[in-house]
């Protein structure tokens, strides 16, 4: 589908108002991985908002990149019970892995490798999403394992 | 006054009467008799800052508007905080009950839960639950229904004013108050927005009566609270307890016979030391939390801990107002500057002066409480930042 089939898709089910922006980009990164200046303009268009309001809402959120990211995103959380319990040995494990640093995508543009802050698992980390499925309680070789499943995909 | 440790199970236990029922049984009350009920039980807002869900309730309805909003904040994001995630998943329906009790109550039509991005792994689940909450719902005539919203990864949408605007399709940027949100919310129409675990009390409150629930607690924190404990303790995991206890007991149950420090509310709570365990009790008269309780032991740098939270706020400052974007960067260039002996030490007390301009000047709560952990951290482990 293209990009501007999908934003219209999204235009329709969500409705025109700007309270629908949200779940619209949302749906958009969802598909297509980040928000591309393409799929900015044309919301802009379809909602009648200036692209800078696009720009401007969508560059706040975290989760929402107007970078290329790939296809599997990895957040592996950064914050304090999970650096206590080891996340510098999974983020290790998976550089090696996949041969990227954090903030970096594979060649074959299948990973992204990032860290997040505080993901809700305190009691079982060292914790990471991918996409959004969630992984608590990672070891580095259950962490290698878990990404190399989604390269099967 | 305070209470011992004690735990309870009223957020997930399981009596058998649906929250359906609880609901039929609730709105055949008048809404101030419910309001009326839930100032006596003393119920505080369970997201941290413990306003009185009452009285919350009270003001929204007594505003004059044709529409009105519920909204569940369930945008989680506290570090050492998982409980919401918790309530969410094993007991949804007892949120929506509560968020169709206050839409009777208050005069609205549509309710919301704006739940975090990084929660999305609930939202196939939570939506069929909707969807036969909803379906119950127009079954019985109730003019209410509720949607779902995600947040995109951004910790300050927790701040209510901050999720409005999110759901309004802007920067999740906090807005001036007042107007409160009671006057104006979402769209600019009078809200109510409660914390999951909030939605839940308001819910077994009126189910139980406000008797039982005052029971627990002590005089400025009444009743029962959902804590997430996590750090260096064999035992994590969520935990119900009555509130007032003192710290002491907490380590006692807790802690790893080796606890040196426990930050009580997450990154923007206190960091209370071994010394002071006995002294501190956790409530609204001692150090309130929304449920963040990280144990430290003694293996632990304080430093590298400041330093994570500090790194956290950076992070997660959205930007707009000076005094917390430069304030939150300058804290922690300026513990980098002193550790490496490139600042002597003195100033880490300049650092504090300009937490307490952040405090004043701040627009919303994320910069004005980054002094919370600063302060506690420097005051009681003063020598580890330095060294």
């Amino acid at each position: 589908m293209t990009t501007e089939l999908l934003v219209k898709e999204l235009v329709e089910k969500n409705g025109k108002s700007r309270n629908s922006l949200m779940p619209i980009l949302q749906g958009i990164v969802q598909k297509e991985h980040f928000l591309s200046e393409e799929a900015m303009l044309s919301v802009a268009k379809e909602l009648d908002l200036s692209a800078a309001d696009v720009y401007g809402t969508a560059s706040f959120y975290t989760f929402l990149d107007t970078v290329p990211r790939g296809k599997n995103i990895v957040r592996v959380c950064k914050t304090i019970t999970c650096h206590m319990k080891g996340k510098d040995d999974i983020i290790n494990a998976i550089m090696n892995q996949l041969k990227i640093k954090v903030g970096e995508t594979t060649h074959d543009k299948k990973y992204t490798l990032l860290t997040a802050n505080c993901l809700g698992w305190c009691h079982k980390g060292p914790v990471m999403l991918v996409n959004d499925d969630i992984y608590p309680e990672l070891t580095p070789a259950k962490a290698v394992e878990i990404i190399q499943s989604y390269g099967k995909e | 006054m305070e209470t011992k440790l004690k735990k309870v199970d009223i957020i997930f236990e399981d009596d058998k009467t649906s929250p359906i029922t609880i609901l039929e049984k609730t709105i055949k009350r008048s809404a101030d008799e419910i309001i009326l009920d839930l100032i006596d039980s003393g119920l505080k807002g369970r997201g941290g800052a413990g306003f009185p869900t009452g009285l919350k309730w009270k003001f929204t309805r007594n505003e004059d508007s044709d529409v009105k909003y519920v909204i569940c904040n369930a945008d989680e994001g506290e570090p050492g905080t998982f409980k919401d995630r918790e309530i969410l998943d094993r007991v949804p329906e007892k949120i929506f009950t509560g968020m169709a009790i206050c839409g009777y109550v208050i005069g609205a039509k549509e309710g919301y839960i704006y739940l975090r991005g990084e929660y999305n792994f609930l939202l196939k689940t939570l939506q069929s639950k909707l969807n036969k909450f909803n379906g119950e719902l127009k079954q019985k005539n109730i003019d209410f229904a509720i949607y779902l919203r995600s947040g995109s990864g951004a910790y300050v949408c927790g701040e209510e004013s901050a999720l409005f605007e999110s759901m309004e399709g802007k920067r999740g940027e906090p807005r001036n108050k007042p107007p409160y949100p009671t006057v104006a919310g979402y769209n600019s129409k009078p809200t109510v927005i409660n914390n999951v675990e909030t939605l839940v009390y308001t819910t077994m409150i009126c189910h139980m009566g406000p008797e039982q629930f005052k029971a627990l607690g002590t005089n400025d924190s009444r009743g029962s609270k959902v804590f997430s404990v996590s750090g260096d303790t064999p035992i994590a995991g969520i935990y119900e307890l009555e509130l007032g206890m003192p710290l002491n007991q907490f380590v006692d149950e807790f802690g790893d016979g080796d606890t040196k420090a426990v930050q009580v509310g997450g990154a923007s709570g206190h960091c209370v030391p071994r010394k002071k365990f006995n002294d501190t009790i956790i409530g609204f008269e001692g150090i309130p939390t929304g449920g963040s309780m990280m144990i430290f032991n003694s293996t632990r740098s304080m430093y590298n801990v400041l330093h994570d939270y500090l790194e956290f706020f950076t992070e997660e400052c959205c930007g707009q107002c000076t005094p917390c974007r430069v304030g939150c960067q300058q804290l922690l260039k300026g513990i980098e500057a002193v550790k490496r002996g490139e600042r002597s030490p003195s100033y880490l007390d300049d650092l504090k002066n300009l937490t307490t301009t952040m405090k004043i000047a701040a627009k919303c709560g994320l910069g004005q409480s980054v002094g919370n952990p600063f302060n506690s951290i420097i005051d009681n482990f003063r020598e580890e930042i330095i060294y």
